[in-house]
């Protein structure tokens, strides 16, 4: 077993762990935090996305331990004080979600996004999201949800960056 | 909000909230004390005996709780059944055991089931349970599998051939007689992996005190699922509960009854433990079904004025390795009866052969039948309209069925309900400015660049359907829906569906229909499905059913309690009730509106029974049954732009426009993502996704590695109108469209890419249009 130690959504966890548990595994199963989900197994889905250290990371392709010491938010963690992440709003406001199953994986790949593009394209936000994959809304409503996230957060009105 | 504005409003989906901050609860979220967990043991070969199973290093490695086989099975657990059992067909149900006894079938079928403390032990375990297999020759093309001296899957199915299946309408031999001009042409519509992003998933826990198996899956259709579950497992119906909580999408996969729920069941109530199955996704890839799979040859008889006089053909229907639930109604009843489509086609002849091969069992996809035959005729007028010459719109103009045929009985015995063929193509030509475009394309050529166009005049058959005609198909079920409101004392309402939606925003739909019918806020209104425990017997979600025939029972029965209303408004207010209006809320006397009771008021009065007309029962809870009269039909125009990479090969859909009529629409913003999801999906066969198999049977495309379901980068946006022609058939006018988008765009992108090869000489091309394909046809013609 390996000890691992992570602050996830404000909150720090200790635990032994076997070192072949995922991230996604140890988020999921050990702190019951089942708002990331698991789609594939070959790292193709992205709905297993988090935000490591800042940085967009397909939990599955990470070790639990290989977190140690690390500063996660996951969907759980990204709206505050209740009130909801601009990207969260804009997937609500433009219907960028059927199913539901992706949409916390590519609302943080999204955020992520918006963190180093305040103002992306069309073709940009596209990019950004080709490690998500999405069988409902075929991203229509995904790419219009990210462009009301950004003309949100670029009039102020809400806050500029996930914790 | 307006109350009269509800139906019709693009509101905000009330399932969003839990969805977007991760607090919805998916099958795998579901987690009990004392849970134990399965893992499966799958073939690595397409067809084998099974010599020897060697479990024991299984069982004894760390963690492992138990491991089952097939034999062990045998006689406790029944086998799958097919429920579907299509009439004068010489169907044959060959049995399919939850666990693989003698012999294996396909690649990824079940041999062994491995139990332990761990997700990761069971994994780790399958691995130690040896299975020697005795391989033999496999076939997976259904053409070669009916020939003599095929492998032979099953005993009872000679030349594996499942069913013989026939349509016939008008005279076709006159037709092919009269004929000016015949073209002919064999399509294949490839193989597809409906990848749902949640895969199966199944939590089961059984009480041996109470006798009682509750079973949480990834289902469609909890009600289907409990009836099928109860006769393998012999619970009885009412002490089985199956609950679909939130569901990461089906497009019909999980619709049907597969070993590995049943498998799952048996172990918790053997056992003694809650038990849970979480697929991957190279074993939904294997195991969950495919969808499509013909291969057709299709002939037209026309005049050389366009009108066509006939259509006649073969359609070799892969089905995979057993006869999944409704896998023999597919490629007939929902693809065989509507191959005429839109058109005013008087005879008919068509044979469809559904062939069992060594492939994962092929059920209902999105669509479901009905694209394969929208593919075939859309290409097959198109075909028609190069061989004379004539322009593909020009074409379907001439052989529309016209507005005053309706309701318009075809070749093949349905009757249409209600349309308007021409004013969908005519706003869909308006959009891409159809005469300009012509213009560009010509310039672009003389440029050597490669612009195409392509139309998808579509109709579909939904709202499936009326149980008299499930019955007489073979269906073994009913499709009528059921719905109960129950209205609190404070005016609230709790509402139950029957169908199970799972994704497609029913929550918010069934509300507006509710609150719009009772006159109360939306917010006023909890809709419940998806639990056999909570909610009346009901058929589920497919076949764009749930809101023409749900959302009409739930009409039906909004509006027995507000009659129910009435009565009491006018007894409280003493009149009689002819005398009262309800609007905005209020029951009022005619023309005094100060003397009125709100809704909420008579809820509160109905549930104290204090004061009630003579006779009348207490409480205020009506419950509809509602089955309609006949299937309902949208339809519409589609159109694509391409353009070719004239180096490459790589198409890139510049344009897609999509005109439905879905009757009237409920809520424009869950209508327009119905469409973008289902033009995805369309698109995506046209040019990336196929199932492929190598001839000794191996999966090729076994992973989201290897199979192209469409990233965010592929597609353009996609632009939507819509005309509107109410449904006669229920009483708000509805029609689905949770399919349309599926079966409408796949020929409107290949008719598209051949449009941009026309003057190459390109007649047709199969699917997918990858840019090796188009290369190919470059670099051989000049």
């Amino acid at each position: 077993m390996s000890h691992v130690s992570v602050t996830v959504n404000g909150k720090t966890y200790e635990h032994d762990v076997e070192p072949r548990l995922l991230l996604v595994h140890y988020l999921r199963d050990v702190l019951g935090l089942t708002g990331t989900h698991i789609g594939c197994d070959t790292s193709q889905c992205g709905a297993c996305t988090v935000l490591i250290d800042g940085q967009s990371v397909k939990s599955c392709t990470v070790f639990a331990v290989q977190a140690n010491g690390a500063n996660i938010t996951t969907i759980e963690g990204l709206a505050r004080d209740g009130e909801l992440h601009p990207v969260q709003e804009g997937f609500w406001e433009e219907h960028g979600l059927q199913c539901g199953f992706c949409t916390p994986g590519m609302i943080i790949s999204a955020v992520q996004l918006l963190q180093r593009n305040p103002n992306p394209t069309e073709a940009e936000i596209r990019h950004a999201l080709e490690g998500n994959l999405c069988r409902c809304t075929g991203y229509h409503n995904i790419v219009k949800a990210v462009q009301y996230a950004a003309r949100k957060m670029q009039s102020g009105a809400a806050p500029a960056s996930a914790r | 909000m307006a109350v009269s504005r509800i139906f019709g409003a693009a509101v905000k989906r009330r399932e969003d909230p839990r969805l977007i901050t991760g607090r919805a609860v998916y099958t795998d979220d579901v987690k009990l004390p004392n849970l134990a967990y399965v893992a499966f043991v799958r073939s690595p070969h397409a067809h084998a005996r099974i010599v020897r199973i060697d479990a024991s290093r299984a069982r004894s490695a760390p963690g492992v709780i138990a491991v089952v086989t097939g034999r062990d099975l045998a006689g406790k657990v029944g086998n799958i059944p097919t429920a579907w059992l299509i009439p004068n067909a010489d169907l044959k149900t060959p049995a399919h055991p939850p666990l693989a006894i003698d012999t294996v079938r396909h690649v990824g079928d079940a041999v062994a089931a491995v139990v332990a403390e761990s997700r990761a032990a069971a994994a780790d375990a399958v691995a130690l349970v040896e299975v020697e297999y005795q391989v033999l020759p496999a076939v997976v093309d259904q053409e070669k599998a009916t020939q003599p001296g095929a492998p032979q899957l099953h005993p009872d199915v000679p030349n594996n051939i499942a069913f013989r299946w026939r349509v016939t309408g008008g005279d076709i031999e006159a037709a092919f007689r009269s004929a000016e001009v015949t073209v002919r042409q064999r399509l294949r519509n490839q193989r597809l992996i409906p990848t749902a992003m949640e895969t199966r998933q199944v939590v089961a826990e059984y009480n041996p005190a109470t006798g009682e198996l509750v079973v949480t899956m990834t289902s469609q259709n909890p009600h289907i699922h409990r009836n099928i579950l109860s006769g393998i497992l012999g619970v009885p119906e009412h002490r089985l509960r199956v609950i679909a909580p939130e569901v990461g999408g089906g497009f019909g996969s999980k619709i049907h009854c597969y070993p590995e729920e049943a498998v799952v069941s048996y172990l918790a109530m053997t056992l003694g433990r809650p038990m849970k199955w979480s697929e991957d996704r190279r074993e939904n890839y294997a195991a969950t079904i495919h969808g499509r799979d013909h291969i057709v040859d299709l002939e037209l008889a026309a005049k050389r004025d366009g009108t066509i006089l006939g259509l006649r053909g073969r359609c070799y229907a892969n089905l995979g390795a057993y006869l999944s639930t409704a896998a023999p109604g597919i490629p007939t009843i929902l693809h065989g009866l509507m191959m005429t489509g839109c058109y005013d086609i008087p005879a008919l002849d068509y044979e469809v052969v559904g062939v069992l091969t060594n492939t994962t069992p092929v059920d209902a996809y999105r669509g479901a039948g009905r694209p394969e035959a929208t593919y075939a005729i859309e290409r097959m007028v198109d075909i028609l309209a190069a061989e004379l010459g004539m322009d593909p719109a020009e074409i379907r103009r001439r052989n529309f069925i016209p507005p005053s045929r309706f309701p318009a009985t075809v070749a093949s015995g349905l009757t249409y309900d209600s349309g308007n063929y021409a004013a969908t193509l005519d706003r869909a030509l308006q959009i891409v400015d159809y005469q300009k475009f012509r213009a560009e394309q010509a310039e672009a050529r003389r440029q050597g660049r490669l612009l195409g166009i392509g139309l998808s005049t579509y109709v579909e058959i939904c709202g499936l359907g009326p149980s008299a005609v499930a019955g007489a198909v073979g269906f073994q079920g009913g499709l009528w829906e059921s719905a109960v409101v129950r209205v609190h004392p404070s005016g609230k309402a709790t509402v139950f569906t029957g169908t199970s939606p799972h994704g497609q925003g029913e929550e918010t739909t069934f509300a507006q229909i509710v609150a719009e019918e009772l006159g109360i806020p939306l917010d006023d209104v909890e809709v419940v499905h998806g639990d056999t425990a909570r909610i009346p017997m009901g058929w589920g979600t497919y076949g764009s059913r749930t809101t023409a025939v749900g959302g009409t029972a739930m009409t039906l029965a909004a509006r027995k309690v507000k009659e129910k209303a009435r009565m009491i408004a006018a007894h409280l207010l003493e009149v009689s009730p002819e005398d009262i209006v309800f609007e905005n809320g209020r029951f009022a006397v005619k023309g005094v509106p100060e003397r009125s009771k709100t809704f909420q008021e008579i809820a509160l009065a109905a549930n104290l029974a204090w004061n009630l007309p003579k006779g009348m029962e207490p409480g205020l809870e009506e419950a509809a049954f509602f089955d309609p009269s006949n299937f309902v039909y949208p339809f519409g125009a589609h159109v694509a732009i391409v353009e070719i990479d004239p180096g490459t090969g790589a198409v890139k859909l510049l344009r897609y426009v999509a005109v439905d009529d879905c009757g009237r629409v409920i809520n424009p913003k869950i209508v327009d993502g119905q469409v973008h999801g289902g033009v995805a999906q369309g698109v995506a066969q046209a040019l990336w996704e196929a199932a492929v198999y190598d001839e000794n049977g191996q999966l090729v495309t076994g992973s989201l590695m290897d199979y192209a379901i469409p990233t965010a980068t592929v597609l353009p946006m996609i632009e939507t109108d819509r005309t509107e022609t109410p449904s006669p058939v229920n009483p708000l006018g509805l029609k689905g469209v949770g399919e349309t988008g599926t079966i409408a765009a796949t020929p409107a992108v290949v008719n598209a890419v051949v449009d941009a090869l026309s003057h190459r000489g390109v007649r047709h091309l199969d699917m997918p249009l990858t840019p090796e394909k188009i290369w190919r046809v470059l670099s051989s013609t000049t």
